[in-house]
């Protein structure tokens, strides 16, 4: 989709690659950013999770999904389905750099009356499609959207962000078996997979591989990256989303507390402690890391106003 | 091999028995029928089942709108979630399955996916309480205990025919999910000799007595007043009031009634345990209505495998059993068997 309310996009030279993949840093960048002020100020948060699928959300938001930051309700729009509610910090990031809430907003987080819950909800926050939480249920809620959506003739696609624990679930394969049954096409799965879960490394917990196998065996086409490599997420959703004849999953491999150094390093938990006196330096980490970009923040663009380019 | 002489067969613990007596006025596949006609008009509702749709009637419905119709396969979490990701996006879905596993297998789907968001899903439950002898593996007896504290539900337990075929449009019409006992096949007809219309939560008084009151659901509603003019012999004069809303409750309606010196029992094709029974006994206590009241219901176990009408003896839920527990009640006015032993002097 092109820019809805911006000039059309033969009034300015079109984005390289190399422009779009820079564009896609600085949002992370800004993800990240507004996490760790998030996480700052209930002093917790699933702020590993949310460092490490930054670069997830960026390419979602500002490359894949199709939507209106001021319509939430729009018709058309891309379905973004979180079904792990406790990235909701992550997405709430993602959502203040889309321009779908204020990123002033993004300081209530957590707080008592705020639309920005601990765990994601439908009811509370515009854009949230679906409450998340208990999981095994995103990719559900995702197969009826999908049949729905392509019996009303609605070209809309529905993404459904996840978690490598949640594939412990047996309902995420109802799902896959029935996505896969159906045809959905209009379906795109994207497994942030961390290898961690509240129990310890998912290695250990319930073993989930060989992953690219299982999802293959379940009938779907299957790309597996980089998660924290924005040009190698850009390359291979654009292959999954050219035309598709199935429905697709991107599995991301990410590292938690990807771009601040002493959180990446720290000893691998599902829920990381940063303590009161490191926000400040987990800033200044992100700031000078150069693993997004090399652009200091005072210079990087602006926030994407309004929709994109798929 | 010699031929043995047929023995003759009794009785049946088959999945799909009939509740129905012989002799008695039924529908086929009230369900069915009546979502396929109200599809005609409302071209946003569709139909999905977890490889039962020929089980719950909704194959009526498969038949005339094929193209609105959803296979989900035996798996009723993406039963469940699909349907409510289908009214995410406007649709009005009706899923069927049997009530134990809409309930106890996929409760979490009906709860966080449907109920909470509020959407207009209707889960339509087949064998509820005890309509099959089957065995506790098919028979949801606890499905009104399970559902009755889902915040935003709406639950409907149709005595026959005729509240089927007007609570399918009433649940459709209904911006919010529901959740329907599902009566399949042959489904006896009996409210239309009643002066009756199926109204989404309001109960109604379909006869009058001054002796006893049972204040029935679904099913046994039917044998309520099966028992009632069977005790019209005996001079005995019992009233019956009609709850197919089990939630909301129809309180003001009960406690009305309730209020006096008449004998209550409640009826209903379900536990004891958190069924239509507890419900009005808190209705009860909390507007201090202080009747004698006793409850006639499942028992709280697993029940046993066997013919229907044989197990509906043995529980208590056949209009034989109904009228021997009100003469048992009549006859022993004092004390009242639940009452604690009185306190040593």
């Amino acid at each position: 989709m092109t820019s809805l309310t911006s000039p059309t996009p033969t009034d300015r030279p079109a984005p390289t690659d190399a422009d779009r993949i820079a564009r896609l840093r600085d949002a992370a960048y800004r993800i990240r950013r507004y996490a760790l002020d998030m996480g700052e100020v209930q002093g917790q948060g699933y702020i590993g999770q949310a460092l490490g699928v930054a670069d997830v959300l960026a390419v979602l938001f500002g490359d894949v999904l199709r939507f209106r930051p001021h319509d939430p309700e729009w018709p058309q729009r891309d379905r973004f389905l979180l079904s792990i509610g406790h990235y909701a910090i992550a997405a709430y990031a993602a959502f203040a750099e889309a321009g779908i809430i204020p990123a002033e907003e993004l300081e209530t987080y957590g707080s008592d009356d705020s639309r920005l819950p601990m765990s994601a909800m439908a009811s509370y926050t515009p854009g949230m499609e679906i409450s998340g939480g208990s999981l095994g249920h995103g990719l559900g809620v995702a197969t009826g959207m999908a049949l729905g959506l392509r019996h009303l003739g609605n070209p809309a696609r529905v993404v459904n962000l996840l978690s490598d624990g949640e594939l412990d679930e047996g309902s995420t394969w109802e799902a896959a078996m029935s996505c896969a049954h159906h045809g959905l096409s209009n379906v795109l799965a994207v497994v942030d997979v961390n290898g961690l879960q509240a129990d310890g490394p998912t290695a250990g917990v319930l073993r989930i591989d060989p992953l690219e196998d299982k999802w293959r065996a379940f009938g779907w086409a299957v790309r597996r990256v980089d998660g924290n490599d924005v040009a190698a997420l850009v390359a291979a959703a654009d292959e999954l989303t050219a035309d598709p004849t199935a429905p697709s999953v991107l599995l991301c491999d990410t590292r938690p507390g990807r771009g601040v150094p002493m959180l990446e390093t720290r000893e691998k938990a599902h829920f990381l402690r940063v303590e009161e006196h490191e926000w400040q330096t987990a800033r200044d980490q992100l700031l000078a890391g150069d693993i997004t970009t090399s652009t200091p923040i005072g210079e990087r663009s602006p926030t994407i106003q309004e929709g994109h380019t798929r | 091999m010699t031929t043995a002489a047929p023995k003759k067969r009794l009785t049946t613990s088959a999945m799909i028995a009939s509740f129905a007596d012989a002799d008695q006025r039924t529908t086929p596949a009230p369900f069915g029928h009546a979502l396929a006609a109200l599809a005609e008009e409302r071209p946003e509702i569709v139909g999905l089942s977890a490889d039962l749709a020929k089980y719950t009637d909704m194959h009526v419905f498969r038949s005339a709108h094929p193209d609105r119709f959803f296979q989900m396969g035996m798996a009723e979490q993406v039963l469940l979630g699909a349907a409510a990701g289908m009214a995410e996006v406007g649709l009005v879905p009706f899923a069927s399955t049997y009530s134990v596993f809409a309930t106890r297998r996929a409760y979490d789907f009906l709860c966080l996916d449907i109920a909470e968001p509020g959407l207009n899903v209707n889960v339509v439950g087949g064998l509820p309480g005890l309509t099959t002898g089957y065995g506790p593996s098919h028979q949801a007896t606890e499905d009104l205990a399970i559902l009755r504290g889902c915040p935003n539900l709406t639950i409907v337990d149709p005595c026959d025919s005729v509240d089927i075929e007007a609570a399918v449009p009433a649940l459709a019409e209904h911006d919010g999910p529901t959740y329907l006992r599902l009566l399949r096949g042959s489904v006896p007809t009996v409210l239309d000799e009643y002066d009756y219309r199926f109204e989404l939560g309001k109960a109604a008084e379909l006869r009058t007595g001054r002796d006893v009151l049972l204040i029935s659901t679904g099913l046994m509603t039917m044998r309520a007043l099966q028992a009632a003019a069977r005790l019209e012999a005996d001079h005995v004069d019992v009233a019956v009031l009609h709850v197919p809303t089990i939630k909301p409750l129809d309180r003001e309606a009960i406690v009305r009634a309730a209020r006096s010196d008449r004998l209550v029992l409640t009826c209903e094709n379900h536990t004891v345990v958190g069924g239509l029974g507890e419900a009005v006994a808190t209705s009860l206590a909390l507007a201090g209505v202080a009747t004698r009241f006793g409850q006639i219901g499942l028992p709280d176990e697993f029940l046993a495998a066997g013919a229907l009408p044989t197990l509906h003896d043995r529980y208590g839920l056949s209009t034989d059993a109904v009228v021997a527990r009100i003469k048992a009640e009549l006859d022993d006015r004092a004390p009242w068997p639940a009452d604690p032993s009185p306190p040593s002097a």
